[in-house]
């Protein structure tokens, strides 16, 4: 049953990528705000610049 | 600083759009179709590229991957853009990511029916079109990363977080699930065997649902749910929680796939807890969405849209209640093989997946098109008579599901199976079949109901192709002169590392373990278990041709019940040589597994000519090509070199010889069917998949007589 050694490690793997990815993102001040980004998102059409062709 | 102006590609998101409905209606079609072949074998058209083992596949395959992964594209296209305030980083990749997916779809709707199948669930598609997949996920790769790296927005909204998690980790588990080594264009041969073959591919399928059915569904719910009811996420901080947590938790569970197998214990064990430990964050993003509409539930009663959003959310919350549920072993002992998994997973599929991708459309298309909505009355209509169409799926689903495992392990008080004739349970639940087709139907005809209204809203309004949009642009990050220089690197390059990182370690860990991982593999072998005959082994293709493992398992589990019904319980070092394994994962049919001399040869012949000679009402459909068809031995020789590269112990040089046993063995069996005065030539394709039958199982058998 090595095939097991060889899944449990591509697992490691991916979950140490975003182990990696979440010290990435919370050094970046991602988590810093944890309110104002579920406005925002509802906020950038609603002002939207004069169509053009 | 000046604000800039930029387009964002509406035209990609429409194509996706379009691409979604289409391959819906033919995937659903197809689904409609093998549920009624399941009650009226007529229906399997008496055509070997019409009979349900071939077009099974082709049902799951344009469900998941064409039906739903374009709905992801067009959900991400149009999502990323508008959250990173960037248009799409190139146009061309969008156009080959477009292209490229539809002709891999193209590609599997013409193979699967062929017969060209590696038989792994939801990984059927051919070595070649495997290779197409990688390169196609690469440039959707690169073309969402390129954006991230592009953006005009510093902060990664939430959903964003779910696309890339899909991308990672859908790209790992579709390369580690497609390492065949190939014997000619169209067929090739899993490295990995048995048990081990058997855990990739549940870790693969178990994670297909998690990353492809899940993560990028609920990346789109973050963003279009608060968009729909106009108003924020309930609390964007579960939003964040529930991510990590979710994708910490779900690669582990696979395993619950094999309880009560030949994988080890503690390997079922670790499944099944990872398993429990999901209902947490799968219900705290379930939560999050329901909560969202709190105070705003007078909306839901207004909006289809939400009304779909709705439906949709409550379907994931039973759909993962019920899936850590089913990952128990008890109840794993009744469920598993029944039709109790096809009603979870279509509540999942028509529920969650199909809900959000017509409320998705229905909110996305108007808008893209700059007008209204074509009519209200018909998505009203849509949704009800989906949801109805929902219903009248699953409930007869769960109820067939609870008779027949229930009729399965029913002893009398003699202590004999009340059943012993496993037919007797298939035509109990033939009823509930009927009902299935008919809410399947329903669903259908709600999509088509959807297609009609959303094409008259497209005519009636004009695609904006490069919608207008303006952001400032991004500051540089200033970073902090005390900071060790190698963390500042990472920190610039985050993604580049990433992926960098990604890809190095995977070509280290293949190139060092896969040899001694998958060929000499330190399970008990036993001594008698000796590898198929070229016969047998071409029988064996055949039988994957076929796709017998969609309706036939092929282990016996050591309950009483099936020990009693099918023979010795399976043990792992049966399955040594079979690259690939074909447990199977229903029964339609009765297990296989111990299949070999049971019935005489004679009785197989008819069998496979039509089913219903031997039992009357069976649902099998007939096979009666396989009496004509000529077997093809000219990939003998190439299928033994295969398999001794992969490890199975045919002597050198035996390749040469193998075509006289394989002739030798094939005039035996046609001289004992001529004996029932069955005249058949032994060049035959019946004749090989006979041997295969009669082979199955039996090694063990003769392992005990000369233990006597």
């Amino acid at each position: 049953m090595n095939i097991l050694y060889f899944l449990i490690g591509c697992s490691v793997l991916l979950a140490l990528i975003f182990l990696a990815a979440f010290f990435w993102a919370h050094r970046q001040g991602q988590h810093d705000d944890l309110y104002t980004p579920s406005l925002r998102i509802l906020l950038d059409d609603e002002d939207e610049p004069p169509q053009e062709k | 600083m000046q604000p800039e102006k930029f387009y964002y590609d509406n035209k990609t998101v429409r194509n996706f759009g379009i691409a979604t409905i289409v391959w819906g209606i033919i995937g659903m079609s197809v689904g409609l179709l093998i549920a009624m072949q399941l009650y009226k074998p007529a229906m399997n058209m008496g055509n070997q590229y019409t009979s349900f083992g071939r077009i099974r596949p082709l049902h799951t395959n344009a469900v998941i991957f064409a039906f739903v992964g374009n709905a992801i594209f067009m959900g991400v296209y149009y999502s990323l853009q508008r959250l990173l305030k960037a248009r799409m980083y190139s146009d061309v990749l969008s156009w080959i990511h477009f292209w490229g997916w539809q002709l891999i779809i193209v590609g599997a709707v013409i193979t699967l029916p062929m017969g060209f199948t590696t038989s792994h669930e939801y990984g059927e598609l051919e070595w070649p079109i495997d290779i197409a997949i990688t390169i196609v996920w690469v440039v959707f790769g690169v073309n969402m990363f390129g954006t991230i790296i592009k953006r005009r927005e510093r902060h990664l909204y939430v959903a964003i977080w779910f696309y890339i998690a899909t991308f990672v980790t859908v790209a790992v588990l579709h390369i580690v699930n497609s390492v065949e080594l190939p014997v000619s264009a169209w067929k090739s041969y899993y490295v990995y065997a048995g048990v081990q073959d058997a855990l990739v591919q549940w870790w693969y399928g178990h994670n297909a649902v998690a990353f492809f059915l899940t993560t990028p569904y609920l990346g789109m719910m973050y963003y279009f749910l608060p968009k729909m009811a106009n108003r924020p996420i309930y609390s964007y901080k579960l939003s964040i929680l529930h991510f990590w947590a979710l994708i910490f938790i779900y690669i582990w569970a696979g395993p619950h796939h094999l309880l009560y197998t030949p994988l080890p214990g503690w390997a079922q064990s670790l499944g099944v807890a990872f398993s429990i430990m999901l209902i947490a964050p799968s219900w705290g993003g379930m939560i999050n969405g329901l909560l969202t509409l709190r105070g705003a539930w007078d909306k839901v009663r207004d909006d289809v849209i939400l009304k779909f959003m709705v439906v949709g959310l409550t379907a994931y919350g039973m759909a993962t209640f019920e899936g850590p549920m089913l990952a128990l072993k008890q109840i794993n002992a009744v469920a598993h093989f029944t039709d109790w998994i096809i009603a979870h997973v279509h509540v999942g599929a028509l529920g969650w997946n199909g809900f959000l991708t017509f409320a998705i459309l229905y909110w996305l298309i108007p808008r893209i098109y700059k007008t209204e909505l074509y009519s209200k009355k018909l998505a009203s209509f849509h949704f009800w008579i989906g949801t109805l169409g929902i219903l009248f799926y699953v409930v007869p689903m769960y109820w067939s599901g609870f008779t027949q495992g229930l009729m399965w392990k029913e002893f009398t008080q003699e202590g004999m199976l009340k059943f012993p004739n496993f037919l007797e349970t298939t035509l109990r639940i033939l009823p509930m079949h009927v009902v299935r087709s008919i809410g399947g139907a329903m669903y259908l005809f709600g999509v088509l109901v959807m297609t009609y209204n959303l094409a008259r809203t497209m005519l009636q309004g004009s695609l904006v192709a490069n919608e207008a949009a303006q952001a400032m642009p991004l500051e540089p990050v200033q970073t902090i002169a005390k900071e060790a220089t190698w963390h500042r690197m990472l920190e610039r390059k985050p993604i580049q590392f990433m992926i960098l990182a990604l890809v190095v370690i995977l070509i280290g860990t293949f190139v060092e373990l896969m040899p001694t991982l998958t060929i000499s593999s330190n399970i008990p072998t036993i001594a008698s278990v000796k590898p198929y005959t070229p016969l047998e082994l071409q029988g064996r293709d055949l039988y994957i041709r076929e796709g017998c493992s969609n309706c036939h398992s092929q282990t016996v589990r050591p309950f009483r019940s099936e020990t009693e019904r099918y023979g010795e319980y399976s043990k792992a070092g049966e399955f040594v040589y079979d690259h690939p394994f074909l447990w199977g994962s229903k029964r339609t049919g009765p297990d296989l597994a111990r299949e070999g001399g049971k019935y005489g040869n004679a009785w197989h012949y008819n069998h496979l000519m039509d089913p219903r000679l031997m039992s009357p009402g069976s649902i099998m459909p007939d096979y009666d090509w396989l009496l004509t068809q000529q077997l093809d031995t000219t990939t003998t020789i190439s299928k033994i070199n295969a398999m001794r590269t992969l490890g199975v112990p045919y002597a050198l040089g035996y390749e040469h010889k193998a075509n006289h046993d394989l002739n030798e063995q094939a005039n035996g069996i046609a001289d004992d069917l001529a004996k029932e005065h069955i005249k058949i030539k032994s060049n035959k394709e019946v004749i090989a998949i006979i041997a295969y039958l009669q082979r199955l199982g039996t090694d063990i058998k003769a392992n005990k007589l000369a233990n006597k």
